[in-house]
């Protein structure tokens, strides 16, 4: 059985818009609609999707925070909305946008409140709270109240607060927002580690491609509140019909060569960018420029992610209307 | 119902520990709110300077009135005070922090910033109605001084329901409505009063459909001695403890419908 599993999953928000001086009407805003996945324990998921698509109401949901319109949800075997607290000792959540820690305690004195309140037994405490303190370098800060962390740091301890129970599920939604490069590189690096050493899930969901990247094996796209797509990144690129680019650098200017299987896309000097299908193999079409012309160097270059995910954006906006 | 309990005492002792890291501040603020109730008092002592008795009741029998419900009103204040600000948790989506705790979110909002301040207010209430114990003129029988203390708990399981309920409200419209305190800090200070003060329309109101009569007015007749100006049968006197659970029973699903509920904000 699937660890998560959401089948036909709506969620729909009733607004109420005050159309005269007491006259309001009421609109049905759906922000996610038959929704449908699974995800199997172990595995390491990008949830990515434009603002207001919907990826932090999946989260919400899968938390046990919002309760389904209609649809069923299965958290390891329970239902969250239903049983809310019993879940929450089995996963961990990261709010890139807000703290779960306590603003005015010392790190350590909230994470000994966390410890009474998921009931941790002391031995695994220790054991966790010393390993995260050393792999993100928490030592110098286990003293200093919240409000008093840079955001780097308070994202790390947000981190550790969210995993010292040992969750089978880790939720982090925006972990990287804000985050300059080396604490997003300490986090992603961290949350990798996790996934490695103790197989924990992790569910992200992120605006940054890069997270995805470097963290993630598999994508879902989430847009208009609908699946757009899911599967790895090659799958994505693919699937986003985007090309692959030989950079090709020739001895001398020419005019735009010719190789079956590309086109030149652009010239610029000795320099011509012929793309081709990212399905299709490169070797023959570089032995083919290879043979026939005379050449100083060439480079392959994949089709940019964020390139990919506008295309299926914009595709699946075009899909609706 | 431990699970909650213990919650609650967990994250009270952290609060007030918390709490101490600012000395001055807290003294000032205990302070505050104990001049603040005092000078509640001070109005019952002004009309007395200018009258013998309220309603026909005199002033040890007005102070023992305020002191039941100022002595309920502060406990409940203590206890669960803070789930007023239930709709400020919402607005910056600290309750969604609170709902993914394995805790009780009710738990986790009454406690939210508890600090020993609010001590002031019974600080000020209790010796009021010591005073008014010691003065009045009333046969101390056993049903007598057993009802004192079950009349200050139900008074305040009555408050804190009526506090719950409001916040529930504000839960499930998703925002902060500081009218709905009126009816918690209106009703705490109409209470302090003897009820016939207000009429027989607004009594039967105070009975039947919000029935703060219940947190110490009722219960009170029956101490010191008088009849019911409503005729009603003297159980009334002695169903407080019955109100309280009803409306408790109330809070705790009107709460739990509104964390179902509970619509989260954007992010």
């Amino acid at each position: 059985m699937s660890l998560i599993e959401m089948s036909g999953v709506d969620r729909v928000f009733h607004v109420r818009r005050r159309t005269g001086l007491l006259r309001r009407q009421r609109h049905s805003v759906p922000a996610v609609n038959n929704l449908s996945f699974t995800v199997d324990a172990g595995e390491m998921v990008g949830y990515l999707g434009p603002n207001g698509a919907g990826k932090s109401t999946t989260v919400k949901m899968l938390t046990g925070i919002l309760v389904p319109s209609a649809g069923r949800v299965r958290v390891d075997g329970l239902d969250p909305a239903r049983q809310r607290r019993e879940l929450a000792g089995r996963v961990g959540v990261v709010f890139g946008q807000r703290t779960t820690l306590w603003w005015d305690l010392p790190l350590r004195d909230s994470f000994d409140l966390l410890r009474r309140l998921y009931r941790i037994d002391p031995a695994t405490f220790r054991v966790n709270l010393d390993r995260f303190t050393e792999l993100l370098d928490l030592g110098p800060l286990l003293a200093t109240p919240v409000r008093q962390l840079s955001l780097g740091q308070r994202m790390r301890g947000d981190l550790t607060a969210a995993l010292l129970h040992d969750p089978r599920i880790l939720y982090l939604d925006e972990p990287t927002i804000g985050l300059d490069v080396t604490s997003k590189a300490a986090v992603r690096s961290f949350l990798t580690q996790m996934n490695r050493d103790r197989g924990t899930t992790i569910l992200l969901t992120t605006h940054d491609l890069d997270d995805i990247e470097r963290v993630c094996r598999r994508v879902m796209v989430i847009d208009h509140g609908r699946l757009a797509f899911d599967g790895d990144l090659p799958a994505l690129r693919a699937r986003a019909a985007a090309e692959r680019t030989l950079v090709v650098d020739l001895l001398t200017p020419t005019a735009p060569i010719e190789v079956p299987g590309t086109r030149v896309v652009r010239v610029d000097g000795p320099r011509q960018w012929l793309a081709f299908p990212a399905d299709a193999s490169a070797v023959p079409l570089v032995a083919a420029v290879m043979e026939r012309f005379p050449v100083a160097d060439i480079a392959l270059r994949e089709p940019d992610i964020e390139d990919v995910v506008a295309q299926l954006y914009a595709g699946s906006a075009s899909a609706l209307s | 119902m431990a699970g909650p309990v213990r919650e609650y005492l967990l994250l009270v002792g952290m609060w007030t520990r918390a709490s101490f890291q600012y000395p001055a501040s807290l003294a000032i603020l205990t302070l505050s709110q104990f001049v603040l109730a005092v000078l509640d008092l001070a109005a019952i002592a002004i009309v007395f300077t200018h009258t013998r008795s309220l309603a026909g009741f005199s002033l040890p029998e007005v102070m023992f009135l305020y002191g039941t419900s100022a002595t309920a009103f502060a406990l409940a204040d203590l206890l669960v005070g803070n789930v007023e600000r239930v709709g400020r948790h919402v607005r910056l989506g600290t309750f969604d922090v609170m709902l993914v705790r394995p805790a009780s979110a009710l738990a986790q909002v009454a406690a939210e910033d508890f600090s020993p301040r609010r001590l002031g207010k019974l600080c000020s209430a209790v010796p009021v109605l010591v005073i008014a114990v010691v003065l009045l003129p009333v046969d101390w029988t056993a049903t007598r001084v057993l009802l004192l203390p079950v009349m200050v708990g139900a008074g305040a399981a009555i408050f804190a329901a009526v506090w719950v309920l409001c916040s529930a409200f504000q839960l499930a419209v998703g925002e902060q409505i500081e009218l709905l305190n009126t009816f918690i800090y209106g009703g705490g200070f109409l209470v302090q009063y003897p009820l016939s003060l207000y009429g027989r329309d607004a009594l039967r109101l105070l009975t039947w459909v919000f029935p703060l009569a219940f947190v110490n007015w009722q219960p009170a007749l029956y101490v010191l001695g008088r009849p019911d100006p409503l005729g009603l049968p003297t159980a009334f006197r002695f169903a407080s403890p019955v109100v309280a659970t009803l409306l408790v029973a109330l809070a705790a699903f009107a709460w739990r419908a509104g964390v179902r509920h509970y619509r989260s904000t954007g992010s």
